[in-house]
């Protein structure tokens, strides 16, 4: 079957504006009639709670964690793009439109990129209106700098902390809105369930994490803001708590997974050490505006790095893409990265790390220029690391850092399910195959300020929503089959801590579906990953019990997801017969090593339909068409 | 390196709780702290024995989540540093370690190392905010803001809401954490309309919630993981003395 994204007439640049315009509103005193779920708390989540309260709306959010402000965005650290022009340097929306279709290889969708262009400048005023201590200039301008993929100047930071600073000021509207009573904050609440009545998303099943008890919250219109799944490899820059539990049940719920093979392996992170680690650092991107990458010509040279004369160093960015340089796009980086290591020339013990070396910026500009711009990451490099990035280049390597995949939204981020919305990195819509830096940031708060504010007043005033109430068949229902699932995860009482079976899949994940893919790593996995789900459920110790605080279940039951979802993902790694972007498929390289396109094959969204466990998927095509950025193949040489 | 643990453990918010002891065997010195008690915890889940409760999620010293109390010291014995990015390394061999959650009234023990920390939340709902609605923002540059300004913004700015300052502070006062927002919104012009009521009702939600006064100790900031100086303290004062002479505004409305 063919997915209708919904997408408005009329010329790109006028879509937005026209479609907002012919949207159905909803009466400013009826908005409080309307209860909407908000789950997730980062910053399309919070952005989302807080606007959509502002207007009226009758909003509960809720959050697996402690506070609202924990949700991992606030890791982000480079910046937040906008096609602001204030460099003088040439960008426009057209600019930013354009880098971001062609960074993403392609398969994103022009008329969503477009709009995401479009507001990227609303985002910054209303970040300084709600008081994010963005960089300023000795002027008092706002200050900007360089990401991977651009030629030009857009990215504006707070420090290294910028994905913080747009946290806690989402945050602190959202708190805004809860203090006068229009948010209902629901901490400590995994959802576990959609519950679908009539065709439409009514509500959710969430567990109560201090008391174990399963509740039932029904609404007019659920969204969910839930972020990315890049855990199922288990070593990646995202957070212990990150996981695939609600895209996942929703997906089982009839919900579209669409493009889970594009995943993001961020070339800057500090390398493995062992097999104690838990989680890899990322070292921002921003960083490759000062730091040169670089690896010794000869392989296996072991001198230190500062004792390696100028022409035995290979800069292989800068030899590769003289155009781009070191801030060629994030999938470029790292498979030159990969590239370089796999030929021996990868330096520290494991010999799978690259050296980003400050000593050319320090000459150049000094010490104190450079702590200003990136104290703190300099800070974190050297705890984790206990060597000094300012007298010895960093070592760094490639590691799991975003999923561009996600949910199938059409143009009002509304789901296969109607009611059902999916905003930030929880949905697929904006980055294609591969998203370039700092537009995570700009997706989340367009999602949420910008987008969904107007499009769900459009479902909300054209559907039919009949009263439901908690007591509803479909709401006991989902509520049993969730108990059901709790019970189990206790029941199996083998002999094995969850996280082993993990680490199991992460290895599978990385070695079989990683940077790079072949149709023979891929069809192992598939035989892989079904036997180590078998295992764990034959296997797994699950201590404590389920009515009370146990971090034991929350953590089997998102592993449990993990082990399905990670199937889903190779499925679709293996049915794209083409390398773009994030997803490399070994066979399908241009001669000199870049990811070789199948348009004519390939240029849809794959989007999956749950058929059952251990049932094949159904997929489901949205064809993309470019009208306005040409097909070409990605060059940044 | 291997370590003696004598760990905080306790059911939940009701039961007393008590310290008991584990053994960290094989640890590398390049294991963060969190990850060595991942250890212990996978080796316990091998005895059948329930795991200590312990929260984190970054573990890059950003989400403010994991909050420790190690040998007395709030996130441990390194300077600007959380749990989670406090590595083995420093600590000797054969060590003991005692490792307890946060005390403080206003943020009651839930289970082992795990405390509620919602009183941090429900200070900013009351004021912790620039009343800023979506949609009417002008252009970022239009109102130009001092370098100088925005950096000491940015410096208050940093808090992470984890509650070490709360931890280490001998009376459990929130100042600094309050001190900080205070001061980070006020250095802006966008926070400056409405400061004088932020600062009436955010000290008064404090005071509300069961925190214990400042007495200049200063025990918050050698605590703070992100080293926020007491100089917010005093700007927070100012803020407050000004606004509650000058203000005849309920805090409450």
């Amino acid at each position: 079957m063919l997915l209708d994204p919904k997408i408005p007439p009329g010329p790109i640049e006028k879509k937005w504006e026209d479609y907002k315009f012919h949207m159905k509103l909803v009466n400013p005193a009826n908005k409080r009639k309307y209860k909407i779920i908000v789950v997730g708390t980062g910053l399309a989540g919070s952005s989302a709670s807080a606007s959509l309260a502002e207007l009226g709306y009758n909003v509960h959010t809720f959050t697996w964690q402690d506070s609202p402000r924990r949700a991992h965005s606030i890791a982000a650290q480079g910046g937040i793009n906008a096609a602001k022009n204030y460099t003088n340097d040439g960008d426009s929306v057209q600019r930013l439109f354009y880098d971001t279709v062609k960074g993403g290889d392609f398969r994103a969708r022009e008329a969503n990129v477009y709009r995401l262009a479009q507001v990227s400048v609303n985002i910054i005023d209303q970040c300084v209106a709600a008081g994010v201590p963005f960089a300023r200039d000795y002027g008092g301008l706002l200050e900007n700098r360089s990401f991977g993929g651009t030629q030009v100047s857009r990215t504006f930071y707070a420090r290294g902390q910028t994905g913080q600073q747009l946290l806690l000021s989402a945050y602190q509207s959202m708190m805004r809105q809860v203090g006068l009573g229009n948010v209902k904050l629901h901490t400590r609440r995994e959802m576990l369930d959609v519950v679908v009545i009539d065709g439409k998303a009514r509500g959710i099943i969430v567990r109560n994490l201090i008391t174990g008890q399963m509740e039932r919250h029904e609404a007019d219109a659920v969204i969910m803001a839930t972020g990315g799944y890049g855990r199922v490899f288990y070593l990646s820059t995202n957070a212990m708590g990150c996981n695939v539990t609600a895209t996942w049940r929703a997906h089982k719920r009839g919900a579209y997974f669409a493009n889970p093979c594009y995943t993001q392996i961020h070339p800057t992170c500090i390398p493995v050490t062992g097999s104690h680690q838990s989680k890899l650092t990322l070292m921002s991107e921003s960083l490759r505006n000062d730091g040169r990458v670089w690896v010794p010509k000869k392989a296996g040279d072991k001198r230190a790095p500062e004792t390696i004369p100028e022409n035995e160093r290979y800069y292989f960015l800068e030899e590769r893409y003289p155009s781009f340089g070191n801030l060629v796009p994030r999938d470029v980086a790292s498979r030159n990265a990969k590239d370089v290591c796999d030929k021996g020339m990868g330096v520290g013990g494991s010999g799978l790390a690259v050296y980003l070396d400050f000593a050319d910026a320090i000459k150049r500009v000094g010490e104190p220029k450079i702590k200003e711009k990136y104290g703190n990451l300099f800070d974190m490099y050297f705890r984790i690391t206990d060597e000094n990035p300012y007298k010895t280049p960093m070592r760094i390597y490639p590691a799991v850092h975003y999923t561009m995949g996600g949910l199938w939204v059409d143009y009002n981020l509304q789901s296969s399910i109607p009611g059902l919305h999916v905003l930030g990195e929880a949905n697929f819509s904006d980055h294609g195959a591969n998203r370039l830096g700092a537009s995570a940031l700009m997706q989340g708060l367009a999602d949420g300020y910008f987008i969904i504010p107007h499009t769900i007043g459009n479902y909300l005033a054209g559907a039919n929503l009949p009263k439901v109430t908690p007591d509803h068949a479909a709401f006991k229902d989902a509520e049993a089959t969730q108990r059901d699932m709790v019970n189990k995860l206790l029941a199996v009482k083998g002999k094995r801590p969850a996280i082993e079976f993990h680490r199991e899949l992460g290895k599978i994940m990385w070695d079989k579906c990683g940077m790079a893919r072949t149709e023979k790593s891929l069809k192992e996995a598939l035989v892989e990953i079904p036997k180590l789900r078998e295992r764990f459920w034959k296997d797994v110790n699950v201590l404590g019990g389920a009515g009370d605080l146990n971090q034991n279940l929350e953590e089997a039951g998102r592993i449990a997801d993990f082990l399905e979802f990670g199937e889903l993902l190779v499925y679709d790694a293996l049915n794209r017969e083409e390398s773009c972007g994030g997803h490399f498929r070994e066979e399908h390289a241009t001669p000199d090593g870049e990811a070789q396109r199948d348009d004519e094959n390939f240029c849809y969204v794959a989007a999956w339909e749950w058929k059952g466990t251990g049932k094949l998927p159904e997929l489901h095509k949205e064809m993309l068409t470019f009208e306005n950025v040409h097909l070409t193949q990605r060059s940044y040489k | 390196m291997n370590f003696t643990l004598r760990v905080w453990r306790q059911r939940n918010a009701a039961d007393p709780g008590a310290f008991q002891e584990y053994q960290a065997k094989d640890i590398l010195a390049d294991m963060s702290f969190l990850e060595m008690l991942d250890e212990v915890n996978i080796d316990l889940v091998h005895k059948n024995q329930e795991p200590i409760a312990f929260e984190s999620d970054c573990r890059e010293g950003i989400c403010g989540t994991c909050c420790q109390m190690i040998d007395g010291e709030a996130h441990g014995p390194e300077t600007g540093t959380t749990v989670c990015q406090l590595f083995m390394r420093s600590f000797k061999d054969g060590e003991t370690i005692v490792i307890e959650p946060w005390r403080a009234r206003a943020f009651p023990i839930m289970k082992d190392l795990i405390v509620d920390r919602t009183a941090f939340d429900d200070i900013i709902a009351a004021g912790g905010f620039v009343t800023a609605n979506v949609g009417g923002a002008q252009d970022g540059n239009n109102i130009l803001i001092p370098k100088p300004d925005a950096d000491t913004a940015m410096d208050a700015a940093q808090c992470i809401g984890c509650g070490a300052c709360v931890a280490a502070c001998p009376n459990a006062s929130a100042m600094l954490f309050v001190a900080a927002k205070v001061s980070h919104l006020a250095h802006l012009p966008q926070g400056r309309p409405e400061k004088a009521r932020r600062a009436l009702a955010m000290v008064s939600k404090m005071d509300g919630l069961g925190f214990g006064n400042c007495r200049n100790h200063y025990e918050c900031e050698a605590a703070c993981p992100k080293e926020i100086s007491v100089a917010h303290i005093a700007k927070m004062n100012r803020e407050y003395g000004s606004a509650a002479l000058l203000s005849d505004q309920d805090p409450s409305s």
